[in-house]
């Protein structure tokens, strides 16, 4: 069901600005031009997360401005001791840092894709893949830390005791999302290196035919993975 | 497909502007990291936080995916439905607001 009737256009040059946007949309027609299916999707599926994690976050927003408890300070619950001082936060700017030396990497693979450079970018891949399972890592040693000190989702020695129903809600869920991310790019990682897009062979689950493109959708989400952190990091961690 | 020509060969740009979007995201994140580090506090450490917040989630989504070189009709799509997540952020603002005010009438009496 390709929308081909109308599409008459694409030799003319498109209007851009505001009359673009009503031009594009306009009658039954494919609204995002240059843009392929898969990509407008993920693009799609991200919007719908980005409501989870806005639903999540906002619920943390209520109960810790409409507790009477003092809520538990993060800088001292998440700093590590090390070499006898005690450093603040230390553990979640190291995991951070992984997170964005991650996407700076899948960045890169992105761009060697469209260079039809196999070799790189599947490394690229493999490298931001091997990013994401150290931050996941990090995460389980902080989990069973907080575990150990008796945080609980009911409960934690510090204050008020919903810090660790939206403490494990929201990191739990983020871990969780970052998890599903390395196996999509080990996935597609695997694809690039075998060759499946030079020889544009067909996929087994769809029956057609893999592009370079599939590395973009998949940075598409390992970069929105990285940008929820982004906001769990101020919101939760330094708010 | 009669569009795939259209994208076939998808976004190309010089590898020196991904390299110094990452430096930047290095800097600003290390910038967040430090509001906590120093201690700064009050109304000065929460426009820090939402400041660079903002930054760090502008080049990420900007240049790391390209957001910055699609068509305004895919920008628009994406970009203007959070809004209404900050209009929801308003209304539980409220919300808590009044919970929090229930709570001091009602619940001081037993503790005293």
């Amino acid at each position: 069901m390709d929308a081909t009737p109308t599409d008459t256009g694409e030799a003319l040059a498109r209007p851009a600005g505001w009359r673009g946007v009503a031009a594009d949309w306009s009658s039954d027609q494919r609204a995002f031009k240059n843009v392929s299916w898969g990509k407008a999707m993920m693009w799609i599926f991200l919007l719908s997360d980005t409501f989870i994690f806005s639903c999540f976050l906002i619920s943390y927003m209520t109960v810790r401005m409409s507790t009477t408890v003092p809520w538990p300070n993060p800088s001292e619950v998440f700093a590590l001791t090390i070499g006898g001082t005690s450093v603040p936060l230390i553990l979640i700017a190291i995991m951070t840092f992984v997170l964005i030396s991650s996407s700076g990497t899948m960045a890169m693979a992105v761009n060697f894709g469209y260079r039809r450079d196999r070799v790189k970018t599947a490394a690229l891949m493999l490298m931001t893949a091997a990013f994401g399972a150290t931050f996941v890592g990090m995460q389980a040693f902080e989990w069973t830390k907080l575990i150990h000190e008796g945080v609980r989702p009911w409960e934690n020695p510090w204050g008020a005791a919903q810090f660790g129903a939206a403490f494990f809600m929201i990191t739990g869920f983020h871990g969780t999302h970052v998890t599903i991310g390395v196996i999509f790019l080990l996935v597609i990682a695997r694809k690039v290196w075998r060759g499946d897009f030079d020889q544009e062979k067909q996929g087994f689950f769809t029956s057609r035919k893999g592009r370079y493109e599939i590395v973009e959708i998949t940075g598409l989400y390992w970069h929105f993975v990285d940008l929820v952190w982004v906001f769990i990091f101020a919101l939760f961690y330094l708010w | 497909m009669a569009h795939a020509a259209a994208s076939a060969e998808g976004q190309q740009h010089p590898v020196k502007l991904y390299l110094v979007v990452w430096g930047w995201l290095f800097v600003l994140s290390a910038f967040s990291y430090s509001v906590d580090y120093f201690h700064l506090q009050g109304y000065l450490r929460w426009f820090l936080i939402l400041l660079l917040m903002a930054l760090k989630a502008g080049l990420i989504v900007a240049f790391f995916m390209h957001m910055a070189w699609e068509r305004l009709a895919l920008i628009y799509a994406i970009l203007i439905p959070p809004v209404a997540v900050l209009v929801f952020v308003g209304i539980m603002v409220f919300e808590s607001d009044y919970t929090l005010f229930m709570r001091e009438t009602f619940f001081r009496l037993g503790q005293g």
